[in-house]
């Protein structure tokens, strides 16, 4: 019954995301009924209400285990840790493709909902964009991915759920990623709304920033739970792979970052309204790329559990279709739109555009370096493109466009002049030299970790100066959100070259009482024993380690676990977090003699890659706390002038 | 006597050869053994970092439990402690495996858009830049 309750729900609501569509469209012609126009918030809002419905439906047969449904039965078991068993709704193919869409529909109903400030023909248009959208991935889901398909016989019991998947980490990646992905939907509705009714203009800009940086915030989060999980569950020290799929996340995440900074100019000066417009298309596009990518199964990887070639070819039609159809009314449309205000070389606008080339030429080369060996493969030649290349080619985009970062947030809108910032740049100078030398005392390092410790101390430096001169008190939110992220983006920056330069790492065969040094800390293996979980067992490799300088000795507890369902076997590592860095080991098996297999590494300071993530979230978090804040002041203050300006009733 | 040692000795190496025939073999030696030489260790390391592991997806040799990764350590791990460079052991790979095995793509007829590519945007985004730049310069002279 809840699953045909789950399949209803979804034909409504994609029934009302068509009826969206057309009505919207119609609206937008000259001499259109008003009850067209006046339909589409109603609509929009009933469609989010059916799509969380239908999730919901899913979430309860997860919760139960219902197994006369398909989707559950392939993907879940009775034995699953209540936690795993709602999470796996979302760790398939269908179910998180249902989150998907639920979470689009959502954010359209939101808008409808609570967006007041544009003209109402704009948002015509823009919520018959969002209908658009939702209508090709709900027909999607319906004709070849429906989570709800019964079974002619309930299954006696449930496959099971990857044991990689059974993680907290990785139960929480996709959802929050998901929330990103799909808020830059509502930023592509909102350009393609105002394309269409010729309306982007500072206000419109307003109106679409909230959008963008919660879009943004939660991609963040995305990628760095995304990025920790690969970092302790799959056991090899290692945080970013340069994986296709991970790049499917990145992508999406550096287009929102250029558009969340053009949108800022756009709003502040009314400058790069076209170029505003095309990050909006670019960014949701990348967003779908990054759908189509994983979700077709085109790159075989951990995270691509959907194999089916007819699936991939619905969704590169709605991509054609979606971005295709975008690219076109932008160069229709473009023209149209005057360019705004001018700026100068030295001024906070051309740091900004700086900001934005560099940005989407580093977008260019991971779509290049994602795609390149599938057109490879087309003409018969089987290409490998990773980490060597990525980190070579993407530094040369990326290490200029720390550099204008150091600077920009401190140069003034329209024109600057160089004189003014001549004391900053020695600070900064100064910040950068004293971290070369640091670094380089600690041996032979890499030039690009150099250039990571270099440019990390004068972020973390130059990103607070903005600041001097304040009053803390005062400042405004939006300036401790740019203050914040940027300052993470230094401290990551110093995490990610102190873990590429300064790991050390053991391989070794241990017997229980052998001891290795492993940086500062000396490891001794005590016992191996048997432990068991509640759908694992496992062999726990029980470490005791301390530093030279003695100190309270900690334990650590890798284990090499085997699911029963499905059989498989999965290393768990332990990690030990000091404010110096991490400690963390590995069990990779028993070999001849009694002796364990052993990986160890001491990182220092790798934990900072993460925090630095947490911080640019947090820094997103805020600056669109700060400008809703304003938004309301404004709104309201213009409310209250509005109601004195108007005449007294008789 | 010296002869009766190295006899026994070669003994004593053939002896675990049945064992080679088995189908589950242990890994190779050098597969999670560290080279004694840190530099030699640390260049084996780089060097595993950019191969893939052929059986499995989008892993490195490095970063790999799967049994044919543990033997293309040992076999880069004992090619640099034998001398040989990492472009060295990179081209033998290659040889063996083909270009796929290399997450650095070289140039060649293939993959020469990888790198004109980058070279391209790096002068449209100069371009770009200055021509923004003078654009709005102009009308503040």
């Amino acid at each position: 019954m809840i699953a045909e309750i789950g399949l209803a729900a979804l034909w409504l609501a994609a029934a009302l995301a068509v009826f969206q569509l057309v009505a919207g469209g119609l609206s937008l012609r000259p001499g259109a009924p008003p009850v067209l126009g006046q339909s589409l918030r109603p609509l929009a809002v009933l469609q989010g209400g059916f799509a969380l419905l239908s999730f919901a439906a899913l979430l309860v047969l997860f919760a139960t285990t219902d197994l006369s449904v398909a989707l559950v039965a392939l993907n879940s078991h009775t034995a699953k840790p209540l936690l795993y068993k709602v999470t796996g709704a979302w760790g398939n193919h269908e179910g998180s493709m249902l989150l998907w869409v639920a979470t689009l529909a959502t954010s359209g109903a939101l808008i409808a909902a609570l967006e007041r400030r544009l003209p109402e023909r704009t948002m015509h248009a823009v919520l018959a964009a969002q209908g658009f959208v939702a209508s090709g991935f709900f027909a999607f889901l319906l004709f070849s991915s429906n989570p709800f398909t019964r079974l002619p016989m309930p299954a006696p019991e449930g496959v099971g759920l990857n044991p990689l998947l059974q993680d907290i980490g990785l139960a929480l990646h996709p959802p929050t990623l998901y929330l990103g992905y799909v808020g830059l939907s509502v930023a592509f509705s909102f350009a393609v709304g105002a394309l269409l009714t010729n309306a982007v203009t500072p206000q419109f800009a307003r109106v679409m920033r909230p959008w963008v940086l919660g879009a943004w915030v939660f991609l963040t989060l995305g990628i760095v739970a995304g990025s920790y999980w690969a970092y302790y569950e799959l056991g090899w020290g290692g945080w970013w792979f340069w994986d296709p799929v991970e790049n499917a996340s990145l992508m999406p995440w550096l287009a929102a970052t250029a558009l969340l900074h053009s949108v800022s100019v756009l709003a502040a000066r009314d400058a790069l309204r076209v170029w505003t417009i095309l990050l909006g298309v670019i960014a949701f596009s990348m967003s779908m790329v990054g759908t189509f990518l994983v979700r077709s199964g085109i790159l075989t990887s951990v995270h691509a559990f959907a194999v089916d070639p007819q699936r991939g070819a619905f969704i590169l039609a709605l991509l054609a279709l979606y971005i295709g159809g975008a690219l076109l009314l932008f160069a229709l449309r473009a023209g149209t739109i005057l360019e705004g205000k001018r700026f100068g070389l030295a001024s906070r606008e051309s740091a900004l555009v700086l900001n934005n080339i560099l940005l989407s030429a580093l977008l260019g080369i991971v779509l290049l370096g994602t795609l390149y060996p599938l057109f490879a493969e087309m003409v018969g030649a089987r290409v490998s493109v990773g980490p060597p290349y990525f980190n070579a080619v993407g530094a040369v985009f990326a290490l200029p466009m720390l550099a204008v970062m150091t600077i920009g947030p401190l140069l003034r809108w329209r024109s600057d002049t160089a004189r003014r910032l001549a004391r900053p740049l020695v600070a900064l100078s100064a910040a950068g030299l004293l971290a070369a030398v640091l670094a380089l005392l600690q041996g032979d390092i890499g030039l690009l970790p150099l250039s990571g410790f270099v440019l990390g101390a004068m972020l973390v430096v130059a990103s607070v100066l903005p600041l001097g001169g304040r009053s803390f008190r005062r400042t405004p939110l939006t300036v401790w959100g740019m203050v914040i992220a940027h300052f993470g983006i230094g401290v990551a920056l110093l995490g990610m070259a102190s873990d590429a330069a300064l790991t050390r790492e053991r391989l070794v065969a241990m017997a229980p009482g052998d001891a290795v040094t492993v940086g500062p800390w000396t490891v001794r293996l005590r016992e191996v024993m048997p432990v068991a979980g509640p759908n694992w067992t496992a062999t726990e490799v029980v470490l005791d380690a301390q530093t030279a300088a003695g100190g309270r000795t900690i334990t650590l507890r890798p284990q090499s676990r085997t699911f029963w369902a499905p059989v498989q076997q999965t290393t768990e590592s332990a990690l030990a977090s000091r404010w110096n860095g991490q400690l963390y080991a590995v069990s990779g098996g028993p070999v001849d003699g009694g002796r364990w297999q052993m990986r160890l590494w001491w990182k220092p300071f790798v934990t900072l890659i993460w925090l630095g993530g947490l911080l640019v979230a947090l820094g997103g978090a805020l600056s669109m706390a700060g400008h809703l804040r304003r938004d309301t002041v404004r709104r309201s203050a213009a409310r209250r002038i509005s109601r004195l300006a108007a005449p007294v009733p008789a | 006597m010296t002869v009766m040692k190295w006899l026994a000795a070669a003994l004593l190496c053939i002896l675990p050869l049945p064992a080679a025939a088995q189908s589950a073999m242990p890994p190779a030696p050098l597969a999670d053994r560290q080279l004694d030489d840190p530099r030699l260790e640390a260049a084996a390391r780089e060097l595993m970092h950019t191969l893939r592991c052929v059986m499995c997806q989008g892993q490195s040799i490095a970063d790999s439990d799967a049994p044919m990764a543990g033997d293309m350590r040992h076999q880069v791990r004992s090619r640099i402690a034998a001398g040989e460079s990492a472009e060295d052991v990179r081209a033998w790979l290659k040889a063996r495996y083909g270009d796929y095995i290399s997450y650095q793509p070289e140039l060649n007829r293939v993959t020469w858009p990888l790198f004109a590519v980058p070279a391209l945007l790096l002068l449209f985004a100069a371009l770009v830049f200055f021509r923004r730049v003078r654009v709005a310069a102009k009308p503040r002279r």
